[in-house]
């Protein structure tokens, strides 16, 4: 299980009061791959990152990270000298300069890398003798980003990393991303930019209330997700295209538009026995998987 | 590296089946030659900056096809047998059947739309349509 895994999590949940979190999470999340954890501002990616990390104590359920349990407060130190972890608001040190915030930190690691730091440093252009407290937004996420890049982890957790970067800067985070990917790190990262996750993830994750609402490879999404647009002589009845798999069917006139995560072929196979006109199947991207997936579970909630 | 990948990302289809037809593609056309090396996964991966299990996977299918030799620590050659330079021929025949085809349908009727369409639609599921064979 650990082998196969770098997290995972039984039954995960944060309670604030009345209000929950994160409910009942069941996560698994594989090793050398890189793994988004997509969901809205406000589904729960942070606090459960957090208690991944041994930041926030779980309400209840259990959950282990490169096989060190997460909430044993020993267990807990030892995992984080093999995860490299870039919180959301990037704190550091704002009385340090660059230099000594990088000198600082190497201390710590047993496996930092001395030619990848001088590699990002050339790179992200840090102006080594400032104050943290006075670089700019997008290059204190540079300088939160190369402490965790210049080691080399074996896992690798970056909450929201491209907050505040522009894109030459995104560009470069996803870069460094599949370097370390490739240097054998897993990588779980949460983020709401479906963009740079459809591109650089092997696997998506999609919280949403603090529940899991999906846990697929982006291969098999691609692969699986299709809009048919259906015209007909005469319109048959819904149900006819009511198969697994189908997640939507709307009707105007003689047109059908199913909305389909599986099945496709199916649904395809049906429309001709009903005589149909036209068939147009277009793939469907992440992001109307997730505004669909969303969407999904809100009704399914009234 | 002179070929120029481009991957889609919401095109439908799983990267690293483009990233192995577009190799395919080059290997058909010429503009890939027997011998010809590819950039290690780790730099094609950065470049295309995709995930490394996604050239990874093109790399070891394409392997597996023979249309690829994984040499320990120097990376990815090309080699193009006969086999796949006959394949060369066939793309071409098939051209002229699709051509036939094309002219048949457009004068049974259908505009170039439709008969786009169709195609696609009878494409959607090509894992399945070959089991059923």
């Amino acid at each position: 299980m650990t082998d196969e895994f770098v997290i995972v999590t039984q039954a995960l949940s944060k309670s604030y009061g009345h209000s929950e979190a994160v409910r009942a999470l069941d996560l698994s999340v594989g090793r050398g791959r890189i793994t988004a954890f997509l969901g809205r501002n406000g589904a729960g990616k942070s606090t459960t990152i957090k208690m991944l990390l041994g930041m926030i104590r779980p309400t209840s359920g259990s959950g282990t990270v490169l096989g060190n349990v997460i909430n044993d407060s020993k267990e807990s130190v030892a995992l984080r000298r093999r995860v490299a972890y870039v919180a959301e608001d990037k704190p550091l040190y704002g009385y340090m300069t660059v230099e000594q915030i990088v000198r600082f930190a190497r201390s710590f690691y047993a496996d930092w890398r001395i030619d990848s730091e001088k590699q990002l440093l050339r790179d992200c252009e840090l102006p080594l003798r400032r104050k943290v407290k006075s670089l700019s937004k997008g290059m204190r996420t540079k300088l939160a980003l190369l402490l965790a890049f210049a080691r080399r982890p074996d896992l690798i957790i970056l909450d929201e990393p491209s907050e505040g970067l522009d894109p030459v800067a995104t560009e470069y985070l996803l870069q460094s991303l599949v370097a370390r990917a490739s240097e054998g790190s897993s990588v779980f990262f949460s983020s709401h930019q479906i963009s740079e996750v459809e591109r650089v993830a092997d696997h998506v994750c999609i919280l949403e209330k603090g529940a899991l609402l999906m846990d697929a490879s982006l291969d098999s999404l691609r692969e699986s997700y299709r809009r048919i647009d259906l015209v007909f002589p005469a319109l048959p009845a819904e149900r006819e295209f009511r198969i697994s798999g189908v997640q939507r069917i709307q009707t105007s006139g003689r047109q059908m538009s199913v909305f389909a995560s599986n099945n496709a072929d199916e649904v395809i196979e049906r429309a001709h026995g009903l005589s149909v006109v036209s068939v147009n199947v277009t793939p469907i991207g992440l992001r109307d998987i997730f505004l669909e997936t969303v969407k999904e579970n809100e009704r399914a909630l009234v | 590296m002179a070929l120029f990948f481009k991957l889609a990302p919401t095109s439908g289809q799983p990267l690293y089946l483009q990233l192995m037809q577009q190799i395919r593609h080059g290997a058909e056309t010429g503009a890939l030659l027997d011998g010809d090396q590819l950039p290690g996964i780790r730099t094609l991966a950065e470049e295309l900056i995709v995930s490394p299990n996604t050239v990874a996977k093109a790399y070891s299918e394409l392997e597996h096809e023979g249309l690829l030799e994984l040499r320990q620590g120097s990376g990815a050659f090309i080699c193009v047998k006969r086999r796949t330079q006959s394949l060369t021929d066939r793309v071409q025949a098939s051209r002229r059947k699709l051509r036939d085809l094309i002219d048949q349908l457009r004068e049974a009727g259908l505009l170039d739309e439709e008969i786009h369409r169709a195609f696609e639609a009878e494409l959607t599921h090509p894992v399945l349509a070959v089991k059923k064979r």
